[in-house]
């Protein structure tokens, strides 16, 4: 046990020897340092932390608006390349609505994040 | 007495041109300076020390670092790291910038969707690129839900992309329409005060100490707001760049 060999070490020389002195330093540098990092097995990712109430109904407010202007800026464009007015429009609109409660339910904690190879 | 002023953009004296169009250093790109240049300052004296025992300075910055780096390891993994520089930069530039627009007559440069979709686009593009290069076009699997029946394939697949493209506009909006409603909100109720004072005289002054106070908790919430959103900010990039990182599990 290293904590007997230092109390040993202590009692027998006088405790201002600097060798001591910083070989505890050492000792204590080391163990805040394990203290503090986290461990290095849960290197995976965790599901999405949150600041407060406040910032979290401000972000699934803003998903869902995201996926609906996403949804009519593609389909306007498409309508403008193709000239399929107005049925891109009204397809991409009601697609990024979709995709808007999927962010929002991803945003939540509700639906599973996507992942690759699952 | 015009709430929308405060947003304006002025030339403060011209660089050149590209084209037609005239590039000029403006209050915003002032202000951008003035936060870099902040940044870079604080950082720099702030570890210039390394003391064992932290000046205030030095704490400061060292707490920075912790900050940004648990967020960091906490949602992207260990991995997630090597983003750290960009996830840094990000964070401290949008609330440095968020907190000068809060000093009177300051501006506020994320009050300005341009800025705060450039920055989310280079987020996207980011985890795009690095998502691409790492695992080739394997990352489009992201799109492609596993244990789908195939006739509802093709819909699924495009709710999945437009979810991923519609990432860079919420992420935007979410930290300039902060910004603007919030400040818009301030300019409004101290107009109120103006606006009593001349209306009643005496009385509306003193009538005026309502909005007075509703100034004082609003500038207060704008704080709390001002480093909320820089920390969500920060933290999305962080859950995207997980996207990006982590193959799955």
């Amino acid at each position: 046990m290293p904590d007997d060999a230092r109390g040993k070490g202590n009692r027998k020389d006088p405790p201002n020897d600097e060798a001591v002195l910083s070989a505890r330093l050492q000792r204590l540098g080391e163990r805040l340092a394990t203290a503090n990092r986290p461990s290095e097995n849960d290197s995976g990712p965790r599901p999405s932390a949150d600041a407060s109430a406040f910032a979290r109904g401000f972000r699934l407010s803003t998903e869902l608006v995201g996926g609906v202007i996403a949804g009519a800026v593609i389909g306007w464009l498409l309508d403008r390349w193709l000239g399929t007015t107005p049925w891109g429009l009204i397809v991409f609109v009601l697609l990024g609505f979709a995709a808007g409660v999927l962010n929002v339910m991803r945003a939540a904690g509700v639906a599973r994040e996507r992942r690759l190879n699952d | 007495m015009d709430p929308i002023h405060q947003f304006q953009i002025t030339n403060l004296f011209p660089i050149g041109k590209i084209g037609n169009a005239e590039i000029a250093f403006t209050n915003s790109a002032a202000f951008m300076l003035v936060a870099v240049v902040g940044l870079t300052l604080f950082l720099v004296v702030g570890t210039a020390g390394g003391k064992e025992v932290p000046t205030r300075l030095q704490s400061a910055a060292e707490l920075t670092y912790e900050f940004v780096a648990n967020m960091l390891r906490s949602t992207a993994g260990h991995e997630g790291m090597r983003f750290f520089p960009f996830v840094f930069t990000i964070f401290m530039f949008v609330l440095t910038l968020n907190m000068l627009g809060l000093i009177p007559y300051g501006f506020t440069v994320t009050s300005h969707v341009i800025i705060t979709a450039t920055l989310a686009l280079m987020v996207f593009f980011t985890v795009l690129g690095y998502g691409l290069i790492r695992h080739g076009f394997h990352f489009f699997n992201l799109f492609v839900p596993k244990g789908v029946p195939i006739y509802i394939l093709p819909m699924i697949v495009a709710i999945e992309i437009l979810s991923f493209i519609s990432r860079p506009i919420s992420h935007s909006v979410r930290l300039f329409a902060n910004m603007l409603a919030g400040h818009i909100a301030l300019k409004v109720f101290a107009g109120f005060i103006i606006l009593l004072g001349g209306a009643l005289g005496a009385i509306g002054w003193v009538g005026g100490v309502l909005p007075f106070a509703m100034i004082v908790a609003l500038t207060a919430l704008e704080l709390l707001v001002a480093f909320l959103q820089a920390y969500v900010f920060a933290i999305l990039t962080c859950i995207y760049l997980n996207d990006a990182i982590h193959p799955g599990h």
